[in-house]
């Protein structure tokens, strides 16, 4: 433990803490440009230097380890003199466009030059030129503002897992350039525009469209993914203009996915802006007044058992709640969230949720992925495991399922069942590390449980679970991995098929038979509609018009998730509130009040006015909700012997990253990333130079 | 000095080591300790320029990528920084004319005007037959025989304009050429002769009788 003494005050850090890291527990700030502190060191910038006593030339202090009786120094006027030096060197070939650069107002060098810079330039020679260079249709480059940090390389290489970027050259003429010009091959790419300390790398949807200081930030949850990553959104007006990542050291660290981050746009398209009413085949506007007495007028003829009710998967806690409690004003006990056709125990909330907190993956010392493609399904869980296997080269990740391109090395055991089962009379060396690993985690994917025989694999994966010890007083590795951010939610408020309910696939088919007359969609698009009879009532609730609202006889336009107030379960069962940003399209409204101001015309008012309300509703029923932002933690109870498992591999729920959900498939941006990942676009390939 | 890195436009479609280079990397490779292959990164791609007429074809960054398993951006990221490896073709010789300052100021300066008269070539520039390249470089490390310039892989020291001409024309007609010191000097010797260990010296540890001074005294007594 190095005792040291920083411009005269004394600190003990621990060993290997650099001089950086222990100014910066003691507040004082040092600049610097290629230090991160979640990347690995360069010390190629030089912005960070600093005296130490002794030593006969500043020292850069990110790659310095503190040692006994150091007394160094950060304000010096020797320390000030070399950063200036240095400043002006990195000025030299920087160009002096921040009046039209997108960084400006949020640069790294801008706001270090204020400090440092000369206020006039000594260097009369010509300036460098660097061409541009392609990245796909997220990352928009000028190269001529790099200044070489290399934080973008580092980013790709260490967490990003892919191998694109390089320092190219040498001296005057160094450029960072792939060897390939295309898109970079990463689903966390978007984080490359974070890093990067000046304007080089910037954002290709947001480029042009608006200053940092003209934004209002509203701190919210993500929902493309089930993992509720902390996200900033930017709006000016009305209008979301960015999503940045905000700081969550349990969840998504400082970073985000690329759907998270660039599916936003997908916000102002094919959007509900007033209730439609069905006339004949074609919908027309409508008032909400016209929409509810339809409503009412309909439901009335019918019994309340003949109502069905589907949860999509951006649905907010709140208006599941409230529609929970509408349909059992109404005496339905037909509800369900599984609106996919997942099969599995949805009353033991043990066997569905992450049991181990995201941020200990990074403990695992053996992984098991079963059916699961985590750097689709969940990006931020994906980059835990890689870290994981980076800190440890030999960690055992074993994957049963499709063989995967996963940024990490795994051994591959089986597509499925018989896998599965003869895996305690494996001799792999994947299973002989699991039996013997401290810290082990399996991860089972809800999308492989899509099929009949799902619940038998849930139960079969937790027996695994209990017979190699991955669950133990101190440590529960068993994880399930949802892929819809109100999955957890919902099944937390129980809106699973009630006693003698139907499920989701069940629903559409007794609509024939005239059992089911009446199906609430509340933004349930990604449902198979196949089987769907003319005959039943069906009402959407939703923000898009995508598959559910092409079915339906009323739509109820509702609000996206940057548009209301609401609470998100993650998958650890980790409730987050999400904050309101901008204000929903036209005649659009939060959906619970639309469920509220429904239950009036119905006769059955829900006994709530206010938000306040609805949630002091819904902590009284669940008390669990009281605690927000904790991971639930639910003691294992076990999932039963599991019955028969098909003998066909287990499937990964998602096809293609980039479009999921009704926000995703409306995104432009989307849509670029999908055609330049297939490889069906016109954009030139090249190699670099 | 930093040369801006182009792709050539005329690259191979593809490359293979030779049987013996195969070989050969094989023993680089062992060098190192398993998991750190990626160290052999320098002798292979200096291989691959020996293979494949003193220049490396993107390909072959590409094969010695798959070879070391690596991402083949680390291989380029190499080949772009060190001077040595060529990216483009060269000529039969090329010529690496220092002109750093102790050269210089023996007169590279003249020789690069003999290369311009002799060859017709600038810095950069290949002869028209293609047999000649020349290329600027800065210090060599040979500066006690300065002016000097590396024709492939050998020295020539001591040059003036009119001994970098017969080098050049008896390289060019086939003839041999002494490497080394073009006016006969040993080693790193004054220009004038020895000015110091004029005698051989003697071989060391042989003989182990005491100076004959010594003995003097001793029979003194």
């Amino acid at each position: 433990m190095p005792k040291l003494t920083i411009d005269g005050i004394e600190i003990t850090v621990e060993q290997g803490t650099s001089i950086l890291q222990a100014a910066e527990q003691l507040g004082i700030e040092i600049p610097r440009f290629c230090y991160h502190d979640r990347l690995s060191v360069p010390a190629n910038c030089r912005m960070c230097l600093v005296e130490v006593e002794g030593a006969p030339k500043p020292v850069a202090s990110c790659a310095q380890p503190c040692g006994n009786d150091m007394k160094v120094l950060t304000k010096s006027p020797k320390v000030v003199k070399a950063r200036q030096g240095v400043m002006e060197f990195l000025l030299i070939n920087h160009p002096l466009d921040c009046p039209i650069c997108d960084q400006g107002g949020e640069c790294d060098l801008q706001d270090q030059s204020v400090a440092y810079g000369y206020d006039r330039s000594r260097y009369a020679e010509n300036k460098r030129a660097v061409k541009e260079k392609y990245l796909g249709p997220l990352i928009d480059t000028h190269m001529n503002r790099c200044i070489q940090c290399t934080r973008c390389i580092r980013f790709s290489e260490e967490l990003g897992g892919v191998e694109s970027l390089g320092l190219i050259g040498r001296g005057e003429v160094v450029e960072i350039a792939p060897y390939v010009e295309k898109m970079i091959e990463s689903e966390l790419s978007g984080n490359l525009i974070d890093v990067c300390p000046v304007g080089a790398l910037v954002s290709r949807p947001y480029e042009f469209k608006a200053r940092p200081w003209e934004l209002r930030k509203t701190e919210t949850i993500d929902v493309m993914d089930a993992v509720g990553s902390n996200i900033r959104v930017d709006s000016r007006g009305n209008e979301v203009l960015r999503v940045l990542p905000r700081l969550n050291e349990e969840i998504n660290e400082e970073w985000i996915g690329d759907k998270t981050r660039f599916a936003y746009d997908g916000l102002k398209v094919q959007r509900l802006d007033r209730p439609y009413i069905r006339d004949g085949k074609k919908l027309r506007e409508a008032t909400w007044e016209e929409a509810f007495a339809l409503i009412a007028s309909k439901l009335e003829k019918i019994d309340g058992k003949q109502i069905g009710a589907l949860v999509g998967d951006l649905a907010a806690m709140e208006e599941i709640k409230a529609l929970k409690d509408l349909m059992n004003a109404w005496g339905s006990p037909h509800t369900d969230c599984l609106i996919d056709g997942a099969v599995f125990d949805a009353e033991n909330a043990g066997g569905y949720l992450f049991n181990t907190n995201i941020a200990d993956i990074e403990k695992a010392d053996a992984i098991l992925l079963v059916g699961t493609n985590p750097r689709w399904e969940a990006p931020m869980i994906n980059l835990r495991i890689r870290k994981a296997a980076l800190a440890n080269r030999d960690l055992p990740i074993g994957v049963i399922g499709e063989q995967l391109d996963l940024n990490y090395k795994y051994e591959y055991l089986g597509a499925g069942a018989d896998t599965l089962t003869g895996l305690r009379k494996s001799k792999s060396a994947f299973v002989k590390a699991l039996k013997k690993a401290k810290n082990p985690v399996v991860i089972l994917g809800a999308g492989a449980l899509r099929r009949k025989d799902g619940k038998a694999i849930q139960q079969a994966v937790a027996q695994i679970a209990e017979e190699f010890k991955i669950i133990k007083k101190d440590w529960n590795g068993f994880n399930m991995l949802h892929t819809a951010a109100s999955r957890i939610g919902a099944l937390t408020l129980g809106f699973v098929p009630g006693r003698g309910g139907y499920n989701a696939a069940k629903m559409i088919e007794e609509t024939k038979s005239g059992k089911i007359k009446a199906l609430y969609l509340m933004g349930a698009d990604d449902v198979n509609f196949k089987g769907l009879s003319k005959k039943a009532f069906v009402i959407y609730q939703g923000h898009h018009g995508d598959h559910g609202a092409i079915h339906a006889d009323v739509i109820l336009p509702g609000a996206a998730y940057t548009e209301k107030a609401g609470v998100y379960m993650n998958v650890e069962g980790r409730a987050q509130i999400a904050r309101q940003a901008v204000f929903p399209p036209g005649e659009a409204r939060e959906d619970w009040k639309i469920l509220r101001a429904l239950s009036d015309f119905t006769g059955s008012p829900l006994p709530y006015d206010n938000l306040q309300g609805l949630r002091a509703a819904m902590v009284t029923d669940h008390p669990e909700l009281q605690d927000i932002n904790v991971p639930m933690k639910v003691k294992w109870k076990g999932l039963g012997v599991p019955g028969k498992i098909l003998k066909a591999g287990f499937e990964t729920s998602i096809k293609n990253y980039y479009q999921t959900n009704v926000i995703s498939r409306h995104s432009v941006t989307m849509a670029e990333c999908t055609a330049e990942a297939s490889g069906k676009t016109n954009k030139k390939v090249a190699a670099n130079g | 000095m930093g040369v801006k890195y182009k792709k050539y436009p005329n690259q191979p479609k593809s490359f293979t080591f030779t049987k013996e280079n195969m070989k050969k990397i094989e023993a680089i490779i062992k060098k190192y300790p398993i998991g750190f292959q990626q160290s052999a990164v320098m002798p292979l791609l200096d291989l691959a320029q020996r293979q494949h007429d003193n220049w490396i074809p993107e390909p072959a960054m590409e094969e010695i990528a798959r070879i070391l398993d690596i991402p083949v951006i680390r291989v380029v990221e190499v080949a772009t920084f060190y001077t040595m490896y060529n990216l483009a073709p060269v000529g039969k010789y090329h010529i690496q004319l220092c002109s750093t300052t102790p050269c210089m100021l023996c007169g590279a300066g003249d020789l690069l005007k003999t290369c311009k008269s002799k060859l017709g070539i600038g810095h950069g520039e290949t002869t028209k037959d293609g047999k000649f390249t020349l290329t600027e470089v800065e210090c060599l490390g040979a500066c006690v025989n300065a002016p000097m310039a590396q024709i492939n892989d050998d020295y020539y020291e001591d040059l003036t304009p009119e001994i970098f001409e017969t080098v050049i024309e008896s390289l060019s007609s086939g003839k041999d050429v002494p490497v080394g010191s073009q006016t006969g000097r040993k080693g790193s010797m004054a220009q004038l002769g020895p000015t110091s260990l004029e005698k051989e010296a003697k071989a060391a540890g042989i003989d182990m009788a005491p100076p004959p001074e010594l003995k003097k005294k001793k029979g003194g007594k």
